[in-house]
């Protein structure tokens, strides 16, 4: 937020032109960011976007082909070593050690960033406790569930007090009720002043955690605000149902077309059909009904829901955000094995 | 090395260290590294079980099944012929591990989270050599001892005996050099197990390691008498039985230079890219 970032103060993290390719496919085609220190940054988009080769060339694992990256002031090509001294990274899985308790996994983190054996020890102590692992800590962390090896992950990326934190879907594959748990620790962190670089694929993830958003498709920045503004953007609630009758889609839209913000969705093929209703609610619901019920069309699931990153990516690109190519989230890996000719990596 | 532990614990002090620091850091890293291997190892008897049941399998096999109908020329007949053959291949085939560890690493992002902190660059690597080289002479000497159990004895002195195991360490540690680059290149377990290091068998078996070559056909022993399993096997032979060691040992230190001159660097680099 603009007030904790004084003036002159240098923010946490400031990307400039940040290009990155890998043989013909530009993960990165230059991409800015700015930071302010102790503020959550959230970087949203849909699988293969660019999100993930944006936290490695942050977090000094990959080379950038262009532009400038800079981590509390330090460049992530030239000094990458200062920048590994005030970084933690959690990735898209648990970067445990599976056969090892919580409490070795820990210690042993501790000891690789230098500290003592007694410090190592009370700092995996500290970190179990915060992390509500401490029950677990002696047992090995494959026993542990899903979420409890993401806490675990977590804690491992905090052993060396990080300023800068970068968090690389860090509730990706976790159950409801365990990412409300993340998302409780993660705002803990914050409150502490720790800065934050979070990347997601879910718009209510971005809005719960982040003070600005930044979404990104192909490569680009498409669009930068707070939650607020980007929902300003999409154009409030949708109203969302099926026709079981393929026929009749044409014939749901144009009953609907009129008590729409723009033109509804309409999905011939799944028989689907959205329309932004703006803040109108519930009352939009109820003459949906209404008109579909004058012009005789049957439908299944008709509901009012919040603007979802899919809204917002149709709004903002004319695109869904699921789209995209065989073999999805992995893509950012094959790409990089397969570009690893042009690939060079700090060190 | 309160100093430095302190320096290090502070909130977030990124001072440069001096050269001896990083040096001791390099150290303690690797003793770090090496200190979980060993206890992942350890903390699942499968693996344990997994990498010396395979040997002694062999050493049983080979000794009471095939044995009997391989006429071999060395004192003590062919289960001393056999032991030194079967003590290489163990060590070549105990870094089936250290390639399937580093692409499971690898997959899971621990080499990324590791990459990513300010410990030293060598440690991942140097520690992996290092645990699964006590991995491999803790294998190498259970199937020695089950070698003893069948038979076989070394009967060319103590000093030998132990110039036999330390050779096939070295052997085996030059493989794990192959083995770590092809881990880290192929970078997924399942891959790794199936073809990564699969030209093991053959280069193990079509050797002088559990037959004499004069009983291959023509072709076959020009393969087998000029590659480096043979060289090694051979000294390893001589050393343990008696006989002439200086030819095949040069042979074999310069095939293992070469792996090791060739292969290290590959892994280094594959570490450094790793993604």
């Amino acid at each position: 937020m603009s007030q904790v970032n004084g003036i002159g103060e240098q923010p946490a993290i400031l990307v400039e032109g940040l290009t990155k390719s890998f043989g013909e496919v530009h993960a990165l085609r230059g991409i800015d960011l700015s930071v302010p220190r102790g503020t959550v940054l959230g970087v949203l988009g849909p699988n293969g976007a660019g999100k993930t080769t944006a936290v490695r060339i942050l977090t000094t694992l990959l080379l950038p082909d262009g532009g400038q990256a800079l981590v509390e002031g330090h460049d992530v090509v030239r000094e990458a070593a200062a920048v590994r001294r005030s970084i933690g990274l959690a990735g898209q899985s648990a970067a445990i050690q599976e056969e090892l308790t919580g409490r070795e996994n820990l210690e042993i983190i501790g000891r690789l960033y230098h500290l003592s054996w007694p410090h190592a020890r009370s700092r995996a102590v500290e970190l179990l406790e915060q992390f509500g692992l401490s029950d677990a800590a002696d047992r090995a962390a494959k026993t542990y569930s899903g979420g409890m090896q993401r806490r675990l992950d977590l804690a491992a990326s905090l052993v060396g007090r990080p300023k800068v934190l970068f968090l690389d879907e860090p509730t990706t594959g976790l159950d409801p009720r365990s990412r409300l748990g993340m998302w409780d620790i993660i705002r803990s962190l914050v409150a502490d002043g720790t800065t934050l670089l979070l990347t997601t694929q879910y718009l209510d993830e971005a809005d719960e955690l982040a003070n600005e958003i930044v979404v990104i498709d192909h490569g680009l920045v498409i669009a930068a605000g707070t939650s607020e503004e980007l929902k300003g953007r999409v154009g409030g609630d949708v109203v969302e149902f099926t026709v079981p009758a393929r026929g009749r889609v044409a014939d749901a839209a144009a009953a609907v077309a009129k008590l729409g913000e723009s033109e509804p969705f309409a999905d011939p093929e799944t028989g689907m059909v959205s329309v932004r209703v703006g803040s109108r609610g519930s009352d939009a619901l109820v003459e949906v009904v209404r008109s579909l019920d004058a012009a005789e069309v049957e439908t299944r699931g008709l509901a009012l829901r919040r603007p979802s990153l899919d809204d917002v990516f149709l709004a903002l690109t004319g695109h869904a955000a699921e789209e995209e190519e065989p073999g999805g989230r992995r893509r950012g890996r094959r790409g990089a094995r397969r570009g690893k000719d042009m690939e060079r990596t700090a060190s | 090395m309160t100093a430095v532990a302190e320096r290090a614990s502070a909130p977030g002090v990124p001072a440069g260290p001096g050269l001896g620091v990083r040096f001791r850091w390099a150290v303690s890293d690797t003793l770090t590294i090496t200190r979980r291997n060993l206890l992942v190892w350890m903390r699942v008897p499968a693996y344990l079980v997994f990498t010396v049941i395979q040997p002694v399998l062999f050493v049983l096999m080979f000794r009471y099944v095939f044995g009997g109908a391989i006429p071999v020329n060395v004192p003590g007949g062919y289960v001393n012929f056999l032991m030194p053959g079967i003590i290489a291949q163990t060590a070549a085939f105990a870094t089936f591990g250290t390639a399937i560890a580093l692409a499971i690493e690898l997959k899971k992002g621990v080499i990324d989270r590791l990459r990513s902190m300010p410990m030293a660059r060598s440690a991942v690597l140097a520690g992996r050599l290092v645990a699964d080289t006590g991995r491999m002479t803790v294998t190498i000497l259970i199937v020695l001892g089950v070698g003893y159990a069948v038979g076989f004895r070394f009967t060319n002195g103590f000093g030998p005996a132990v110039a036999m195991v330390l050779l096939a360490i070295v052997f085996g540690v030059a493989i794990c050099c192959i083995a770590a680059f092809t881990g880290l290149a192929i970078g997924d377990e399942e891959s790794v197990q199936a073809f990564g290091l699969i030209w093991l068998f053959p280069i193990t078996f079509l050797s002088s390691a559990f037959v004499p070559i004069s009983t291959m056909p023509g072709w076959l022993q020009a393969f087998a008498n000029n590659q480096p399993v043979t060289y090694v096997v051979d000294t390893m032979r001589a050393l343990a039985l008696g006989g002439p060691v200086a030819a095949n040992l040069w042979k074999s230190v310069a095939w293992l230079a070469g792996i090791f001159i060739v292969f290290l660097p590959l892994a280094v680099r594959a570490y450094r890219r790793a993604s």
